[in-house]
């Protein structure tokens, strides 16, 4: 099993009762609600903690990006990608992932990812996503042709990499009469690409083609609907004609690992029920943006995600155990609770979120540590 | 009444519409919102007028072809769809989003129309004034300022759950709604340059409290429509013709029989 040290660099010295009074903690939270001061402290912690996770025998280290939000602090991940590089030697960075529809050019996507790839030697990790609903509200890209721009930004990226240049780029959304990348990716033929989602058959039957194999991040999901996106993506790897590899199978999950499951569990409560009830709150106007998902996806996901923000009732970390939607607990119980999942997918990427919301440095630094300690050992 | 309800069909894409009442030809463009049902105010212009109530393409049961992509592609639809239907010049009506096809569709080819009457269109910019953020809204909320009596719009808050067809058709219009109106938001910057053009008779119709497009743009177009009447309507939000049917049936009607006179 592949390990990745994943970060969202929430703002954790938000004001949560000033930040209940607005809509949500995306878009049109008042950014007099931060202050670069402490937002200095927290990138010191953060970078800290990731540039750790290399010395405590993590594959990779990972980052993503988010705009106009306290949930997460990169609205440009290259950049934080770009620091961790001098911080580390060995470790794989991924960038999980850069949102490809909300460019109007998608160039400076491969461009910077290529830059990345030289500086660090071929260590980068790309993934490509379009986005959360609320970040075509704050882009003000239309969500009506996410899907298009998605598709045509990767084969721009795609060709520009793989494709000798200059060459002309048509397309409905994106049109270059030069296409022409210098810097090139040092990896041959391109850095590996994921997609994190949320899940979505048109998603899954897009990374799972034969020309693709792109390896598919299941995020923020309950245990059933994980093993339910992970069984998707091999039943539709045999329909294209081959045996999905466990290496095409990720999971992004919360973990907090201590001595026993009560503990854990204490010392999670605030970092966990403040990721889902403060930072990830948002209503489905602002989660799901007509366009952003196709009709028929849009009522499935409606069912199958009581976990995420549009649900308007309070989570409970003992409610996000129970659904898997966080591992929690001892050591063993966290092996186990992975194990389960294993067992019924086969999947062998696990994205660990190892510091969440509030959660304190002396806490992520510890359950880190026990994770890498304790569990991952383990389960190599 | 009851209405009639055909499947129009314009250079390969169909469209619902339903159709009353007989006299003088008049069409009405819906807005964003989708195709009403045949409301108050489509019987009372049906008793002297032949009204045409289309299901714009990308809404509810309506074709939805994937080239057309924005309001332009929809009044470029309409003028072929007026051909096809009307032989001669017609009155056109439009609410919200349909004005602003009305207006695209007028400033591309104005022989078509007879007259125009805006309720409340969208389609142009007022910088410092911008719409409501219609997108970010819950379903309370929308229904809560779109009109102005509040008991009206709690009517519609309490509404029993829509069938699993009505969702649908909801769903889809919610799509189309956002397809057209994104981004710019619910204006095209290029329409406003045109409007010299629209040169026949238009009215156009405000709610004073309009919450969605603020009645500051009745102004706006009034002073840009050559010879524009406008017609204030106090104590009314964003649908004047549901919210005050009579009143806005009687001046769009006086309206007509001034342009015929």
């Amino acid at each position: 099993m592949k390990f990745v040290c994943f970060h969202l660099m929430p703002y954790r010295p938000l004001d949560l009762d000033a930040a209940n009074d607005h809509r949500s903690a995306w878009v049109v939270l008042p950014n007099s609600l931060y202050d670069p001061k402490k937002g200095a402290a927290e990138y010191d912690s953060y970078l800290d903690q990731l540039a750790y996770a290399e010395p405590l025998g993590f594959d990779a280290i990972g980052v993503n990006e988010h705009h106009q939000t306290a949930y997460g602090m990169m609205p440009a991940p290259n950049l934080i990608a770009s620091a961790l590089i001098q911080r580390t030697k060995k470790v794989q960075i991924a960038i999980l992932g850069r949102a490809l529809p909300l460019v109007s050019n998608p160039i400076n996507i491969a461009e910077e990812f290529a830059m990345l790839d030289v500086l660090s030697k071929g260590r980068i990790i790309t993934g490509f996503v379009r986005g959360i609903g609320a970040e075509y509200h704050s882009t003000g890209v239309n969500p009506a042709f996410s899907h298009e721009r998605f598709h045509e930004a990767h084969d721009l990226i795609i060709k520009a990499w793989t494709t000798p240049g200059p060459f002309e780029f048509e397309g409905e959304h994106f049109r270059f009469r030069y296409v022409n990348l210098w810097p090139k990716p040092y990896q041959t033929p391109h850095p590996p690409v994921w997609i994190p989602s949320m899940g979505s058959r048109e998603t899954v039957v897009w990374a799972s083609a034969p020309e693709r194999k792109y390896p598919f991040m299941v995020t923020f999901s309950p245990e059933t609907a994980v093993v339910r996106y992970h069984n998707m993506y091999r039943e539709a790897a045999l329909a294209h004609g081959y045996t999905a590899a466990g290496g095409q199978l990720g999971w992004a999950v919360p973990i907090y690992v201590a001595a026993t499951d009560e503990r854990a569990r204490d010392e999670a409560r605030e970092g966990i029920e403040t990721l889902f009830n403060n930072f990830l709150r948002m209503p489905p106007e602002m989660l799901l943006p007509p366009g952003y998902t196709s009709i028929s996806s849009l009522k499935v996901t409606m069912k199958m995600r009581p976990a995420l923000g549009a649900q308007p009732h309070k989570q409970t970390v003992e409610d996000l155990i129970a659904s898997g939607t966080a591992v929690i607990g001892s050591p063993a119980t966290v092996r186990e609770r992975i194990e389960r999942v294993r067992d019924q997918t086969g999947f062998d990427i696990l994205i660990t979120l190892l510091q969440f919301g509030v959660m304190s440095d002396e806490l992520a630094l510890r359950n880190m540590e026990l994770f890498a300690g304790e569990v991952m050992p383990k389960l190599r | 009444m009851s209405p009639e309800t055909d499947r129009l069909v314009t250079r390969g894409v169909a469209v619902r519409a339903r159709r009353g009442g007989s006299g003088a030809p008049v069409l009405f463009l819906h807005g964003a919102g989708g195709w009403p049902v045949w409301l108050p105010f489509f019987e009372r212009l049906a008793q002297k007028h032949a009204l045409l109530v289309p299901e714009h393409p990308c809404f509810g049961l309506s074709d939805d072809p994937q080239w057309l992509r924005d309001v332009p592609d929809l009044a470029m639809y309409y003028l072929d769809f007026l051909d096809q239907v009307y032989g001669a010049p017609v009155h056109i009506i439009g609410h919200s989003l349909g004005g602003w096809i009305a207006a695209e569709a007028a400033v591309r080819n104005i022989h078509r129309f007879a007259s125009l009457t805006l309720i409340a269109p969208a389609g142009i910019r007022v910088k410092g004034i911008p719409p409501a953020d219609v997108f970010i809204w819950s379903p309370e909320e929308f229904a809560r300022n779109r009109v102005y009596d509040q008991e009206l719009a709690g009517q519609q808050v309490q509404a029993p759950p829509p069938t699993e067809q009505q969702l649908d058709i909801d769903l889809q219009n919610r799509l189309a709604g956002v397809k057209f109106g994104w981004q710019p938001r619910l204006f095209n910057p290029d329409l406003e340059k045109w409007l010299h053009r629209m040169t026949v008779p238009t009215h156009i119709v405000w709610g004073v409290q309009d919450s969605i497009l603020p009645s500051a743009y009745a102004q706006a177009w009034g002073e840009r429509v050559p010879g524009a009447q406008v017609s204030p309507i106090e104590a009314c939000g964003h649908v004047p013709q549901v919210e005050k049917c009579d009143l806005v049936a009687d001046k769009v009607t006086a309206f007509f029989d001034r342009v015929r006179a």
